[in-house]
């Protein structure tokens, strides 16, 4: 039974992971571009969040999705005024970039927030549970599961169904002739951050009532998203939630044998994965 | 015009003039302020400690000695590379004459080592004495290599006075005495975890059996082995020294799969209320180590306030709940005006090191003598150790936590505001 256990809050864990690593994988497959800051923008709208809640009084789910639009803009703004500067043949400036960006937003949440550990309450949800033949079932984070497949979902269906996800796909494929057929990758580009952000936000959403976090807690997250992306394929939506989920449940079963193994299993079951398949277990395209 | 050749030539002589005034400093020095150069962990994950330093030291400075003193602060960014550096610019550009350095090893231990180092009497404090004392050697692994520090004095409890804290308070409770460990692999958890020094031979001794499923990395996101572990031995005393965000995640996912001990004492992770009340109601009743509070019998020598009055100050200044390193801050600020108050010359680095080793005094902490009281040999000489007793969060009316001191069989002069209650 305890093997079942294990493994069904390993699954579940890799929703977590999935959700940290979708926006990623997102702007990754979209224009290569690596955000270092990802992390840390995850915890700047965990924030934001806070912020509606303790402000308007609001239920979280709530304040979430008013602060998903305005995710949103920001990451409009920050992919037109910013990133976009930084990407070209060269893959060192978008990386310096966005780790100068992961230093000021740490330090700016530092002084506007102070250092103090802080959650989003969530109320009896959070320790509530479903009992299924002997095994305990954590509402929240089967609820975070349930919106990372949602996500991905979702993603999908804009990416392949869509003329907006056309429009990524052939970015992604080929900017300068995406651009000969009257596409700009500059706004393409702008628009995938943004809804990459809104990603981030629902990602902050269950990070903050999962566990408290800190102005400092964004980069150790972004290591899990990263091998996430990588151990799904680039670009491939539902790899990434089949990456979160293989690092999820090696934690859990690499705990089970021993909790000193249990980070570290997550990082050799990618390692693994790397070995065996270099280009991901599912990758979308071949460049 | 400036030339770079002319540049070069004002330069060294502009140097060379500084060089000649600071050879002179010492002999026209007396009578000037006396500088203290305070490091604290001001931004970073451990700039909670910190919070207080402001207050702490503008209260110190209108004070009647604190107009003897001028105070240069600087933040280690909770890094301890950055904590020996800021202590070296402290030592070589600002030139003072003795160091203070507070919270957590990972502050104290790099500034003491370059104080010791570059001869500068040091004082720290809040990090137990362990890992202060045993982490600055150089081989921690032999006690026979260990020797005592020349200007490094270090003043708080040790990882006895915890165990004797929480097995104290688990006598309270009517209990199977099975205890789970929640030890971390960071410099607490495994000091905590120890087989020779930390929980597990008192335990034994006192017959608990521990359930230790062994040490896991900070910002783990899921303790499912833990809780499996715990529930197969029934355990009903929860201990450990988790990150706060860690034992947010346990705690919640130990709720979740419908397991409640009847005690928890930890170390660290509730430390401070905000910590706390990221729970919401479920960190009702939690216990903690508690190294000095409001209540405690205490008061300042420099101007005479009480304990309570301290943290009540506080609270009005900043609109903030009291925490413990509030009291530490403020002896740290209460020994350098008495030590300085005894010696002749501040710049006698030598002296000022003798003066604090001799220090007896009162303090808003309690009684401080570094005479060697309830410490091995080895240490005797340099650390100085404060009472310590047990406290449990209480769930105040209408939101919020307040911490209740309900064990006092290690320090009986410090009053209880109550009993250990179960959690519920």
């Amino acid at each position: 039974m305890i093997w079942v256990d294990t493994i069904i809050q390993g699954v579940l864990l890799g929703g977590l992971y999935a959700l940290f690593a979708a926006g990623l994988s997102l702007v990754f497959g979209i224009m290569r571009l690596v955000n270092l800051a990802h992390g840390d923008l995850i915890v700047f709208s965990a924030y934001m969040i806070l912020l509606l809640v303790s402000l308007l009084n609001l239920d979280p789910f709530l304040a979430t999705a008013i602060a998903a639009p305005l995710m949103f803009a920001l990451g409009w703004g920050l992919q037109k005024l910013v990133l976009n500067r930084t990407l070209g043949d060269d893959i060192l400036p978008p990386l310096l970039v966005t780790f100068g960006l992961s230093i000021v937003v740490q330090n700016a949440l530092l002084e506007g927030f102070s250092a103090d550990s802080r959650r989003l309450s969530a109320g009896a949800l959070e320790t509530s549970s479903l009992s299924l033949g002997g095994v305990n079932i954590g509402l929240m984070p089967l609820l975070t599961f349930l919106s990372a497949v949602l996500v991905i979902f979702v993603l999908n269906r804009l990416f392949y169904r869509t003329a907006l996800g056309r429009a990524f796909r052939a970015t992604s494929d080929d900017p300068v002739t995406a651009s000969l057929m009257g596409i700009k990758p500059a706004s393409v580009f702008a628009t995938a951050t943004g809804i990459a952000m809104i990603v981030v936000t629902i990602a902050a959403l269950y990070l903050g009532m999962r566990a408290n976090f800190d102005p400092t807690i964004g980069p150790a997250r972004l290591i899990y998203a990263f091998e996430a992306v990588i151990i799904g394929g680039l670009g491939s939506l539902w790899g990434t939630l089949l990456g979160g989920v293989i690092i999820g449940v090696a934690q859990t079963v690499g705990a089970a044998i021993n909790p000193e193994w249990q980070i570290l299993a997550g990082h050799v079951a990618f390692l693994v994965v790397l070995v065996l398949r270099p280009r991901g277990l599912l990758p979308r395209a071949v460049d | 015009m400036i030339s770079r050749r002319r540049l070069l030539k004002t330069s060294a002589a502009t140097g060379l003039a500084l060089s000649v005034s600071s050879i002179a400093m010492p002999a026209i020095a007396k009578g000037s302020k006396i500088k203290l150069g305070y490091v604290s962990p001001q931004s970073g994950p451990l700039a909670a400690f910190a919070e207080a330093d402001k207050f702490i030291i503008d209260g110190f400075m209108s004070s009647s000695s604190g107009k003897e003193f001028e105070v240069i602060v600087k933040d280690s960014q909770s890094n301890p590379n950055r904590a020996a550096e800021v202590a070296k610019e402290l030592i070589v550009d600002d030139e003072i004459d003795m160091m203070l350095v507070a919270s957590t090893p990972e502050t104290t231990n790099p500034v003491a080592t370059t104080c010791e180092a570059e001869e500068i009497p040091c004082l720290s404090t809040v990090a137990p004495w362990q890992p202060y004392f045993i982490g600055q050697q150089g081989n921690p692994g032999d006690p026979g290599s260990w020797a005592p520090f020349d200007y490094s004095y270090h003043f708080f409890w040790g990882l006895e006075d915890v165990i004797s804290v929480f097995t104290n308070m688990w006598g309270q409770l009517d209990t199977n005495k099975s205890v789970g460990g929640l030890f971390p692999n960071d410099g607490d958890g495994n000091a905590w975890g120890d087989p020779n020094v930390g929980f597990p031979p008192v335990l034994d001794k006192l017959g608990y059996k521990l359930t230790d499923p062994g040490r896991y990395q900070n910002l783990t996101d899921d303790f499912t082995a833990q809780i499996n572990a715990f529930k197969a031995s029934n355990v009903e005393i929860l201990t450990g020294v988790p990150i706060p965000p860690d034992f947010t995640t346990f705690w919640t996912q130990m709720k979740q799969q419908g397991f409640t001990p009847k005690c928890a004492s930890i170390g660290k992770a509730i430390l401070f209320p905000v910590a706390v009340e990221a729970l919401g109601d479920a960190g009702h009743n939690l216990s903690s180590e508690v190294w000095w509070s409001p209540s405690h019998p205490f008061a300042s020598s420099l101007n005479g306030q009480s304990a309570g009055d301290l943290a009540s100050g506080y609270s009005a200044t900043t609109g903030r709940q009291w925490t413990q390193p509030i009291g530490f801050v403020h002896a740290l600020f209460e020994v350098a005006a008495n030590v300085m108050g005894r010696v002749s010359d501040a710049g006698d680095g030598d002296a000022v090191a003798e003066a604090i080793g001799a220090t007896r005094m009162d303090t808003i902490v309690g009684p401080l003598a570094w005479d060697g009281a309830g410490l091995p040999p080895f240490a005797a000489k340099n650390v100085a150790k404060t009472p310590l007793v047990g406290g449990q969060w209480r769930l105040k009316d209408g939101g919020g936590y307040d911490l209740v001191i309900v064990d006092n069989q290690t320090a009986p002069n410090i009053p209880t505001g109550g009993k250990m209650e179960p959690i519920s």
